[in-house]
């Protein structure tokens, strides 16, 4: 599903050079779920942004289901991104002024999916979230773990072929946590959905079938689970 | 790309936004009022100036009889030219193009008696066509016609003033009666309307020019002469008038170039200036209402702008979720066009609405009268915000469409 090999990123801020990503090769095979560990600035989130192609790589070669990631325009990597691509992220990322039903529908929006039909498929993913009776709140009356379950079933509704969730227990204390990543797991054992999860915890990342280890820009261990 | 879901996207974005959307849409909706209250006043000092020129074809031409300004073929100056029925014949066989030409008499103001009834009013001999020429609506009976000249018969077209000061009390009736003008009965043949501005207009009599020749002895003297040009061009309107100019200064020997030797009122030259005149003032109008939008525009730019700062995260999340450069430049061009355009059509509405107020309330007057925005302006100006819309929102647009979801999504 994932193929990536010497993948390079440097970031140029005025005249200093950060070089983040030193050459990482990688492979995720459909239906994988990894976790990606590592120290604070060693690279995770900049991996997981060119994974999610809202970056560019300078180096190397992406393969993503099979499709050459290199130099696309940004009309193209929405594209690609909207169908193949969910995200969650550690700070849920919800429109504040959309409810928690239009937040879900949002992805439907730009797949063109009629207004009335993207509402019944948001209200679908609520349900199997437990969110039903809180479909019409705004993110700021949710609790975190609501808050996440809402960008997750966000992340699904596009029907992505890979979930990339970026520290998506960081902001959850342990049970909220656990809840989560049961449905993470569920979602990958049910639907087939490859996921690539970063995180700190160890006993998060123990729930994945791999995790790898990133140390200052190259993947230095990979262990199962 | 205008669907109705990007509509309702934007409808949430304002309505979480009122104050913010009321502000901007404020300064389009002044801009609008002041344009059109701008171009209704300019109407209104039109339509009051072009009352003015009622009273008269607008293609009229004067000319009457003066005095030697320029020494010609050695006769000095200070002459008074005098015109006779023969000037009127020549101008009649020169000129082409005309639809209507008369002589005309002065006679100045008169003492006139009906009965027991007495009044002053200006006596006009003139010929059947001066009715065409001044524009004057018959109310009852006739004007003019060419048996009253060839018969010199001692008839009367009254105007409406002369009518009402003359016939008063149960003697009403007009037509018919005789009235006496210089101790001569003249029987009245028509009541008329003069559309000019000055009420003497409206206290005329006309006589025909023959009748007065022979009445009052003045044989074959005319004071003036005057024509229409019927739908000539202005220049061959201007060939008719030199042709005229030239038989006049040829028959009585006065220079071609001498200005006092026959005063010329050309109706049509003045309407054209006028014309120039109002075209310099809506420009002027325009220009300024212009600017005034532009205003309001660059207001709209402005807080477009800010409005796509405070929402770069949201855009960052879009573009996440597949949204592609062209759906962030529609949505937030598509915000500024529904802003302005709703907006301006607010100020159009209010600036028609005063507009209609004004015309209803205050009395016209010399110079002004019905300011109004007519359906041109009103199609123009709604053109215009549609305009002014898509410039406001282009660069906050392209601003959006530039936002990169990992800056926009990345943790303080
Ligand atoms: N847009 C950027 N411009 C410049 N430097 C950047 C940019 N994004 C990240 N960096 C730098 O690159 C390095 C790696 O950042 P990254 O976010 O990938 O780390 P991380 O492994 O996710 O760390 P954390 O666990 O704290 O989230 C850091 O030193 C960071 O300062
Ligand atoms: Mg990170």
């Amino acid at each position: 599903m994932i193929d990536i090999s010497n993948i390079h990123k440097t970031y140029i801020t005025g005249s200093n050079k950060l070089h983040v990503l030193k050459g990482i090769d990688l492979k995720v095979e459909a239906g994988e779920m990894i976790s990606v560990m590592g120290a604070s600035g060693s690279g995770k989130s900049t991996l997981l942004n060119i994974l999610g192609i809202l970056d560019n790589h300078d180096h190397g070669e992406y393969l993503l289901s099979g499709i050459r990631i290199e130099n696309l325009n940004e009309r193209k990597a929405a594209r690609l991104r909207n169908k193949y691509l969910g995200f969650v992220f550690q700070s849920f990322n919800l429109v504040s002024f959309k409810n928690a039903a239009e937040n879900v529908a949002l992805p439907l929006y730009y797949q063109n999916v009629k207004r009335k039909k993207r509402n019944a498929i948001a209200m679908e993913y609520l349900d199997r979230m437990g969110l039903k009776e809180w479909a019409h709140h705004l993110p700021n009356e949710l609790s975190g773990g609501q808050k996440q379950r809402v960008a997750i079933a966000r992340a699904l509704i596009g029907k992505p072929k890979v979930i990339l969730a970026d520290e998506p227990t960081g902001a959850l204390d342990s049970v909220t946590s656990q809840e989560v990543m049961d449905i993470l797991t569920d979602i990958n054992k049910n639907e087939n959905i490859t996921m690539l999860i970063v995180t700190h915890e160890l006993d998060i990342a123990k729930r994945t079938q791999k995790t790898i280890r990133i140390t200052d820009g190259l993947i230095t261990e990979i262990i199962k689970n | 790309m205008f669907s109705l879901d990007r509509w309702q996207e934007i409808y949430l974005t304002i309505r979480k936004n009122k104050l913010r959307t009321f502000l901007t849409g404020f300064a389009v909706a002044w801009g609008i009022f002041m344009l059109i209250i701008l171009l209704g006043s300019g109407n209104g000092l039109e339509n009051g100036v072009k009352e003015q020129f009622k009273g008269g074809a607008m293609n009229g031409i004067w000319i009457s009889s003066g005095v030697t300004s320029v020494q010609y073929k050695g006769l000095k100056t200070g002459r008074e030219i005098k015109f006779t029925d023969q000037d009127y014949k020549l101008i009649k066989n020169s000129i082409k193009g005309y639809d209507h030409i008369s002589a005309r008499l002065f006679l100045g103001s008169v003492l006139v008696s009906y009965k027991n009834e007495y009044g002053t009013f200006f006596v006009s001999p003139s010929h059947p066509d001066y009715g065409y020429i001044k524009e004057v609506q018959i109310l009852q009976g006739r004007f003019l016609n060419q048996i009253d000249i060839r018969e010199c018969r001692k008839v009367a077209a009254i105007g409406e003033k002369v009518k009402s000061q003359l016939f008063k009390g149960r003697d009403t009736v007009a037509l018919e009666k005789y009235i006496n003008i210089k101790g001569v009965p003249f029987k009245i043949i028509g009541i008329f309307r003069d559309f000019g501005r000055d009420d003497n207009e409206q206290k005329r009599i006309y006589i025909p020019i023959t009748t007065a020749q022979k009445v009052f002895y003045t044989s074959n003297v005319i004071n003036q002469i005057s024509f229409t040009t019927g739908d000539a061009s202005p220049a061959e309107a201007d060939a008719m008038l030199r042709k005229a100019k030239l038989t006049l200064s040829r028959s009585h020997t006065f220079s071609p170039d001498d200005p006092r030797a026959i005063d010329i009122m050309n109706k049509s030259e003045d309407v054209k200036r006028f014309n120039a005149l109002f075209a310099g003032i809506r420009m002027f109008i325009w220009i300024i209402g212009i600017g005034t939008i532009i205003a309001g525009i660059v207001g709209v730019s402005n807080i477009m702008m800010i409005s796509v700062k405070e929402r770069t995260k949201e855009i960052g999340i879009r573009k996440a979720l597949g949204a592609t450069p062209g759906s962030i430049i529609g949505l937030v061009m598509q915000e500024a066009i529904l802003i302005t355009g709703f907006a301006g059509y607010v100020g159009l509405v209010l600036g028609v609405g005063l507009l209609e107020l004004i015309t209803k309330n205050i009395p016209p007057s010399d110079f002004f009268r019905n300011p109004e925005a007519n359906f041109a302006i009103a199609v123009g100006a709604t053109i215009l915000l549609i305009i002014a819309g898509a410039f406001a929102g282009f660069f906050p647009a392209i601003k959006a469409a530039a936002i990169r979801p990992i800056e926009a999504l990345r943790e303080e």
